[in-house]
């Protein structure tokens, strides 16, 4: 009987230098499937591999051979000496792969649980795999109950609910004071990552117009023109505040860049709508007492970041119910597998077929009360010899090697065929 | 009859339970089915009202009792309507149960015989029950978007996001249904004082009587008007609109029971509200 095995590293087993020097391309894990599903030892293989982890997902009858197989090969390709790796290497045979491969793909395994991209990277890499003709009966099993499990747990757990990404954070306390963000005028005060990332996450959000104020114009007029804005220059900020929404921060200041008594001054003349500062620098640009005149609102780097320990802290909770969902998940996968056994198969088979004739016979029997107990005998003989016949071949079929390697597959076909999992 | 009012209390009392349900877990069926809870409820009452009108001719309004009764019927229906209007869920947590609650104290109150006098069957009259009805109602709704509204705001003010923080919608939104309840709830006050100063003349004669109950509905009105005024004039928004509308809803709690019971005028002689 074939095994499941997953042989690989995470984030947790192996520093970030060893799985860049892993990490495979998505033409280099399609190379990597096509060379290994050649070795003997090797059935179906799925490779994938992201920035914080390469696994090998693979079924075979030879466990150390076919592991031993993939180590060399890494070696190899990667031109590293196996002692280097083997270390950070973990490996999971039988349902603790199934059940490893559940957790991956629902992002409990993931260096921030939850997050959304792990399931389309092992999507791709079994598209890859498929294309290539590497996966068979087990693992185009194994990988739809994976895609079904990882929705399941996304739908049913909140592990993707709440920000854990300062810009998203932002945004979504900016929906709990606007509602939509749809229409809002930003103001982008200062460059720097986040705070352009922040913008761009607003502008998927539709917001409406965008104003940039930099120290240098020049540069300000650059990003302006990049998010489709507007550039002003920093003279014109107290202006701005009348017209705008959102304030989005990010200076080399030493000082406050907006005091607390301009903004009240503001408020009238923005007859009072909401404003939110949302302050990335440090120091800070912002004056923290503005949070105290009515309808305004400042958060700052660690307010926001505070945000996100929380959200984590709750995503961590959920993961708990995913875990759940998954025991069962492997549980019901595990009975599916053990079943492509044969003597389980033969005797299912044997079995259906008996309870069809002994049905059959009980009704025929009914109408030919006048047989003999002789007759009887002949009848119920007649049927088994038939039913041996019937079955002599398929059961010899799928003892033998007659089905080479894959044995699975017909094995599979087989329950399908007359329909012995129900 | 009497069964009908029973089944209402009963579904107003289940929708409130599946609405505490629904702010805890947070289930999209929850509050779908504590909203056709109430609306059965309210379809129960309606019936139960409608019942009586077309068989005496009034409106039910004569004593404590029966103007619990309908007040109760009043919060559940504006609170259908403003919530398929704007589709605030988290709305139902608050008028669900304070539906529930007037009901089963107006299940509790004296059930007085009925001694219809014919000062009741008057056209201007029922008119202007309904309506202050009606608009105590979205008084009722306003100040609990208000509450709401205040329970946001420090989450976010002071930064520290606890069980309401998600629960709860955005500021904006909170803030329009307030003020939406509030324009609703001023319209239907003012319709209602009008009919009622009409009703007075053809009764009694004369518009205005300095009766207690006056004076304070005039005071309540006077402050839901500086409320929108200030809206309009120079935009307030947000804080004072929430507080202003809890400040209101006491006021108005005050002339609707206070007055009857502090002070003396046609009103209550009349045991009616």
């Amino acid at each position: 009987m074939l095994d499941i095995v997953v042989l690989g590293l995470n984030h947790k087993t192996a520093p970030v230098e060893l799985r860049e020097c892993l990490a495979f391309s998505k033409n280099e894990s399609a190379a990597a499937m096509e060379t290994l599903k050649k070795y003997p030892a090797i059935g179906e293989i799925v490779v994938i591999s992201t920035c914080n982890r390469v696994e090998v997902l693979m079924t075979t009858a030879n466990t150390p051979k076919a592991v031993d197989a993939v180590k060399t090969y890494i070696s190899e390709v990667k031109n590293l000496p196996i002692s280097q790796f083997e270390e950070s290497f973990y490996i999971h045979e039988g349902d603790m792969a199934v059940q490893h491969i559940f957790r991956v793909a629902s992002s409990l395994d993931s260096m921030i649980v939850g997050e959304p991209q792990i399931l389309g990277q092992i999507k791709e890499a079994y598209a890859a795999a498929t294309n290539k003709k590497t996966s068979g009966v087990i693992l185009n099993r194994l990988m739809h109950k994976t895609f079904f499990v990882a929705k399941r747990v996304r739908t049913e757990t909140g592990i993707g609910d709440h920000a854990v990404s300062i810009s998203y954070a932002a945004i979504e306390l900016g929906r709990k004071i606007f509602g939509s963000l749809e229409g809002k005028k930003v103001l982008l005060i200062g460059a720097g990552e986040m705070a352009e990332l922040a913008v761009e996450h607003l502008i998927r959000n539709r917001i409406g117009s965008i104003y940039v104020a930099n120290r240098t114009f020049k540069r300000g007029v650059e990003l302006a023109k990049h998010f489709n804005g507007k550039a002003i220059r920093l003279e014109e900020i107290p202006d701005c505040l009348k017209v705008v929404d959102i304030i989005i921060s990010s200076t080399g200041s030493p000082g406050f860049i907006i005091k607390r008594d301009q903004i009240k001054g503001v408020m009238p003349k923005r007859r009072n709508r909401p404003i939110f500062f949302i302050d990335i620098a440090v120091p800070r640009d912002i004056d923290p007492r503005i949070n105290t005149v009515t309808n305004s609102y400042v958060y700052d780097i660690d307010d926001l970041k505070g945000i996100i320990d929380e959200n984590i802290e709750e995503r961590n909770q959920e993961s708990l119910k995913g875990e759940r969902i998954i025991e069962e998940a492997v549980i019901t996968f595990w009975q599916w597998y053990e079943s492509l056994d044969v003597i389980p198969t033969i005797v299912a088979l044997r079995n259906k077929f008996d309870a069809i004739a002994e049905n059959e016979i009980t009704k025929t029997m009914q109408s030919l009360k006048h047989l003999s107990d002789n007759d009887c005998q002949a009848i119920y003989k007649m049927t088994n010899g038939l039913i041996n016949k019937i079955l002599h071949d398929p059961t010899l079929f799928l003892k033998s090697n007659g089905c080479q390697g894959d044995r699975s597959a017909y094995l599979d076909i087989t329950r399908k065929l007359f329909k012995i999992d129900e | 009859m009497e069964i009908v009012i029973i089944i209402t209390i009963l579904l107003y009392v289940l929708s409130t339970a599946v609405y505490f349900a629904y702010l805890l877990f947070q289930k999209n069926y929850l509050h779908q089915t504590g909203f056709y809870l109430l609306a059965a409820g309210f379809l129960c009452h309606s019936a139960a009202i409608g019942y009586v009108f077309f068989k005496s001719g009034i409106v039910p309004v004569n004593n404590l009792h029966e103007t619990f009764a309908t007040a109760g019927w009043a919060i559940a229906g504006v609170f259908i309507i403003f919530k398929y209007k704007y589709n605030l869920k988290i709305l139902g947590v608050y008028a669900a149960p304070l539906a529930a609650v007037v009901m089963l104290i107006a299940s509790r109150l004296p059930v007085e015989p009925e001694h219809v006098k014919s000062v009741f069957n008057n056209i201007w009259l029922v008119f202007h029950a309904i309506m202050l009805l009606i608009g105590e109602a979205s008084f009722a709704i306003a100040c609990g978007v208000g509450i709401m509204y205040l329970v946001q705001e420090h989450a976010i003010k002071t930064k520290n996001h606890g069980f309401f923080f998600k629960r709860l919608p955005s500021l904006e939104l909170l803030d329009t249904v307030g003020y939406a309840s509030i324009v609703a709830g001023f319209t239907m006050l003012t319709i209602g004082l009008i009919t009622g100063l009409v009703y007075a003349k053809t009764v009694w004669g004369r518009f205005w009587g300095w009766d207690p109950k006056e004076v304070w509905s005039v005071i309540t009105w006077l402050l839901y008007a500086a409320l929108l005024h200030e809206r309009l004039a120079v935009g307030w928004r947000g804080r004072r609109t929430a507080i202003m509308a809890i400040v209101g809803f006491v006021v108005l709690l005050f002339t609707f029971f206070g007055v009857n019971i502090l002070l003396q005028g046609h009103h209550t002689e009349l045991i009616k509200f």
